[in-house]
């Protein structure tokens, strides 16, 4: 690793040599750029130096670790029995990570990959302290793409709300700042974050009024036929431990079929209304954490071309890889959640099994070579991804809590409601696409990662289609929001300045 | 609202860092996003939005939702969850769309 800090990142990747000031437009070249620092690109970075590339990881994050490991090398929560051992198991990426000869430009956004001649070039944004944000060029032959996973969208009357926020944003801030809720705190939804944060915060003493569970109470059934192999799953003893250390502490409203945050006089969260038992009830509360599972972060891998198809066991897209994590771009590779969620300890494997593919592909290793370095690591992968399906089924958010109706908020960026994209959805608008044009959703800054799951849903809902036909909305580059200032602090090349002079007289 | 945890005896506070918010002086640990700063000092609200003119704070606090946007030093539309807390920093509250700035 050869920079920690972002201009040092951004110096070291403009080989400018030391003391070159910042503001130089920045361009590098590697054979293999690794986009993204959580356990499936720090994995696979540390293994494909290893294995000899000329390897580059890129993140937007200040530090390495991911959303999962989250500031594990700074977060000023230094009781390890507050955020528990999974977490801290983070550190042992990051050493391996450091001296595996792989350069590191942090704190950088990447906002385009493009195919060029026989590889990809690539821009990214680095926003140093106080400065312009600065974009740079880097020239690679293979891309893994780890971008992980996101919250799923849980549409509720009233999540737009100063005061509602996802379990996984507090518990981002709970890693990087030890900040934590006080007053009266409700979780809200399902899945194992849900249990995970709740957990935790007991541990470092904030009280949590409640949980309010929303899976059905006969989902479990669902979830029996894939018991096997839970039952040998490495982590069984461990998840029941943190369920009954939560459930002895907290109370648990199972059975939830409704939930609605309302607010006061100031626009700000102040009531949690609920159903349940088909009884309606009402608390003070203030704030509300929700969470209905993570999907994969797909906005990237659209953009980059992939093909992206719909997963049936978890209500979601996926970018179809094979079991390399090879996806329909040639020499574009995908690991950990981004390609299909599987969780932390699973993403360190298949960031390393990528990195083998990668090496593979770039002509490194032979075809039997490849499958024995990969070998040990298809073994641990098939341990950690034991007993998925039965989470999976068990913890199925439910489908009136992924389809809303009325005047909830579906996009939160542009503020069109369920009603309207039904409404849309019935005048017989064909998809996610032609609904940016009735309604602006999905054409806010965020791009649709918080409404094109739902919209997908509510069109098949209403259209009687199946999601997979409905589609997705069109991604492409720019991914995150650039200005144009930032654009024009791109290196030049000839090919772009001729590109103007043309038109000159 | 949020608070922070008391850091564990003899463990070595980490250095405070000025901000000013819509004018006031917020003091954060060094570290923090300008979002985590905003929830410790307790304003889960940071901007209106562009459409209907409600009240917003961050959400996702992973870059992802856009949903934390303020004006930094006078630059408009900056992630307060991207952004890391800088001594002096003038963090403002966006009131509604921003205008084009030629």
């Amino acid at each position: 690793m050869s920079a920690a800090r972002p201009h040092e990142g951004a110096r070291t990747a403009a080989h400018h040599g030391e003391g070159a000031p910042v503001k130089q437009p920045m361009s590098t070249t590697c054979e293999l750029l690794v986009i993204g620092a959580g356990p499936a690109g720090l994995a696979a970075a540390t293994r494909a130096a290893g294995l000899g590339l000329d390897t580059v990881l890129i993140d937007e994050q200040p530090a390495p670790g991911g959303q999962i490991y989250r500031a594990v090398s700074s977060t000023p929560v230094q009781d390890r029995a507050i955020l528990g051992a999974d977490y801290w198991h983070g550190l042992s990426l990051l050493e391996p990570f450091s001296k595996s000869g792989a350069r590191h430009i942090a704190g950088a956004m990447v906002w385009a990959v493009n195919r060029q001649d026989d590889g990809f070039e690539v821009a990214y944004s680095i926003t140093a302290a106080g400065q312009e944000p600065q974009a740079g060029l880097l020239h690679c032959r293979h891309v893994i793409v780890a971008t992980g996973a996101q919250e799923r969208p849980f549409p509720i009357p009233g999540w737009t709300l100063p005061g509602v926020i996802t379990a996984g944003a507090a518990q981002i801030l709970l890693k990087t700042s030890a900040v934590v809720p006080t007053g009266t705190t409700v979780l809200a939804g399902g899945g194992p974050l849900l249990y995970l944060l709740a957990w935790q915060y007991l541990n470092a003493g904030v009280e949590i009024h409640a949980i309010l569970e929303t899976t059905p109470p006969g989902q479990w059934r669902q979830a029996l036929p894939h018991a096997w192999g839970f039952l040998r799953s490495p982590y069984l003893g461990k998840g029941l431990k943190l369920l009954r250390a939560v459930k002895d502490k907290v109370p648990v409203i199972g059975g939830v079929d409704a939930l609605e945050a309302i607010a006061n006089a100031q626009g700000q969260l102040a009531q949690l209304r609920y159903v349940v038992d088909g009884e309606t009830r009402t608390i003070a509360v203030d704030q509300l954490l929700l969470h209905q599972g993570v999907v994969p972060n797909t906005n990237l891998s659209r953009a980059i071309g992939a093909d992206h198809a719909w997963s049936e066991r978890q209500d979601c897209w996926e970018p179809v890889v094979d079991a390399w994590g090879a996806t329909s771009v040639p020499q574009v590779t995908m690991a950990g959640d981004g390609a299909g969620i599987a969780g932390a300890v699973a993403a360190e494997h298949r960031g390393r099994i990528a990195a083998v593919h990668a090496a593979a592909s770039l002509g490194r290793l032979d075809v039997a070579e490849r499958d024995r370095e990969a070998a040990p690591h298809r073994a641990l992968l098939a341990r950690a991804i034991r007993g998925r399906e039965f989470f999976e089924a068990l913890y199925r958010a439910p489908q009136n809590f992924r389809r809303p109706v009325g005047d909830t908020i579906v996009c939160r960026c542009e503020e069109a409601t369920a009603e309207q994209v039904r409404q849309a959805a019935r005048m017989g608008c064909q998809g996610p696409n032609q609904m940016k044009a009735f309604l602006r959703c999905g054409m806010g800054p965020c791009q649709g990662r918080f409404c094109g799951l739902t919209v997908t849903e509510l069109i098949a809902d209403e259209q009687q289609r199946h999601p997979r036909d409905v589609g997705y909305y069109r991604i492409r580059f720019p991914i995150k929001p650039v200005t144009l200032g930032e654009i024009a602090t791109l290196p030049q090349t000839q090919a772009s300045r001729d590109a103007v002079v043309r038109f000159r007289k | 609202m949020f608070r922070r945890l008391d850091a564990p005896a003899g463990q070595v506070a980490a250095r405070t860092v000025r901000i000013t918010v819509d004018g006031a002086a917020v003091d954060c640990r060094e570290g923090d996003s300008v979002a985590a700063a905003l929830f410790a000092a307790g304003m889960p609200a940071c901007r209106d939005t562009a459409v209907s003119g409600v009240a917003r704070g961050p959400f996702c606090m992973m870059g992802v939702c856009y949903d934390c946007l303020v004006g930094i030093d006078g630059r408009p539309n900056q992630q307060a969850c991207m952004t890391r807390v800088r001594d002096g920093m003038a963090v403002t509250a966006q009131r509604g769309a921003r205008e084009v700035v030629v």
